[in-house]
């Protein structure tokens, strides 16, 4: 694990990252864009955790963040979830292109 | 080679691979199962790191929670079995700009904070983590005031969720209630009413 060292994970966690945007950038699908929020927070989950094991400040508030983290994503899995399905009912589609009502 | 090394090459592949995968497939039901590939990859990773009780929730929460989650959204809003979504050449061109940019700026950002010799510290024990949540961990480390917002924060998002996502009535602009508007509102829509894009490619 020592001649491992942080940057692989670092690495990693930057191309989970790096999916997790493409995934907002180009799904329509709402479901589509919350799994790449999910993919963004993985990436930063990861990172925590790499931290505390490789950097001695943050052995233990790196995996307290972390799991700090996971609870956030399921709330905020939970609630985007909710709004989705009123977005379906309101417009019969999933599809982001069809919320234009506060467009200017 | 040593073993750690090749075990990390085997599950940042599985889970860069399903990263990929939930990037690039256009249903969403395939997204979903390569997005349970990648966060089984990154509770792999966690048990790697030693970080076991943090594997063991991603594991239970992600996996068994939030993805469940998912994968009836994705039952619920589908229009189809094979409906997809299409997305302009445009947006793959500049979403994978911005992708490729990002990741290299952040690898590169890596490799110098990588330079910097690193101890390997001892991953903190579950009781440690459960001591330091309720405050009396040692070394004056305490986080007790998060854990209590986190948990409260968990409680009302759930509340909230079971509120939006409620069928309601619904008062039309004339003042009639409809108290089945919504069960009944997709076939009471005008025909073609409810889908502005006609880009939905069905075979």
């Amino acid at each position: 694990m020592t001649e491992l060292g942080l940057t692989p994970f670092l690495v990693l966690a930057a191309f989970l990252f790096a999916c997790g945007v493409f995934c907002l950038a180009t799904k329509r699908n709402a479901v589509g864009i919350l799994m790449g929020v999910e993919l963004i927070l993985n990436a930063a989950n990861v990172n925590l955790v790499a931290a505390s094991r490789f950097v001695p400040e943050l052995r233990l508030e790196g995996q307290v963040f972390a799991l700090m983290v996971v609870v956030l994503a399921a709330a905020e899995a939970a609630v985007a979830l909710a709004i989705f399905l009123n977005f379906y009912n309101n417009h019969g589609s999933a599809d982001v292109e069809a919320a234009k009502e506060l467009k200017g | 080679m040593n073993l750690a090394v090749v075990l990390f090459a085997a599950v940042a592949a599985v889970t860069a691979l399903g990263a990929v995968g939930v990037a690039a497939s256009r249903s969403m039901v395939r997204a979903g199962v390569w997005l349970l590939v990648t966060l089984a990859g990154v509770a792999g990773l966690y048990f790697l790191l030693g970080a076991e009780f943090l594997g063991a929730a991603q594991l239970i929460i992600y996996v068994g929670g939030t993805l469940v989650l998912v994968v009836f959204g994705v039952m619920i809003t589908s229009q189809g079995p094979f409906a997809v979504l299409q997305t302009k050449r445009m947006e793959w061109v500049i979403g994978g700009l911005l992708a490729g940019g990002l990741f290299a700026l952040l690898a590169v950002a890596s490799m110098q904070l990588g330079q910097r010799e690193t101890t390997e510290a001892t991953s903190p024990a579950v009781h440690e983590l459960g001591l330091s949540f309720l405050g009396v961990g040692q070394g004056g480390k305490s986080y007790l005031l998060p854990f209590e917002i986190v948990s409260v924060h968990l409680l009302v998002v759930l509340v909230a969720a079971a509120y939006l996502a409620r069928a309601k009535k619904r008062v039309d602009p004339d003042g009639r209630r409809d108290p089945i508007e919504t069960t009944l509102k997709l076939e009471t829509l005008p025909a073609g009413s409810g889908q502005p894009n006609s880009s939905e490619a069905r075979p």
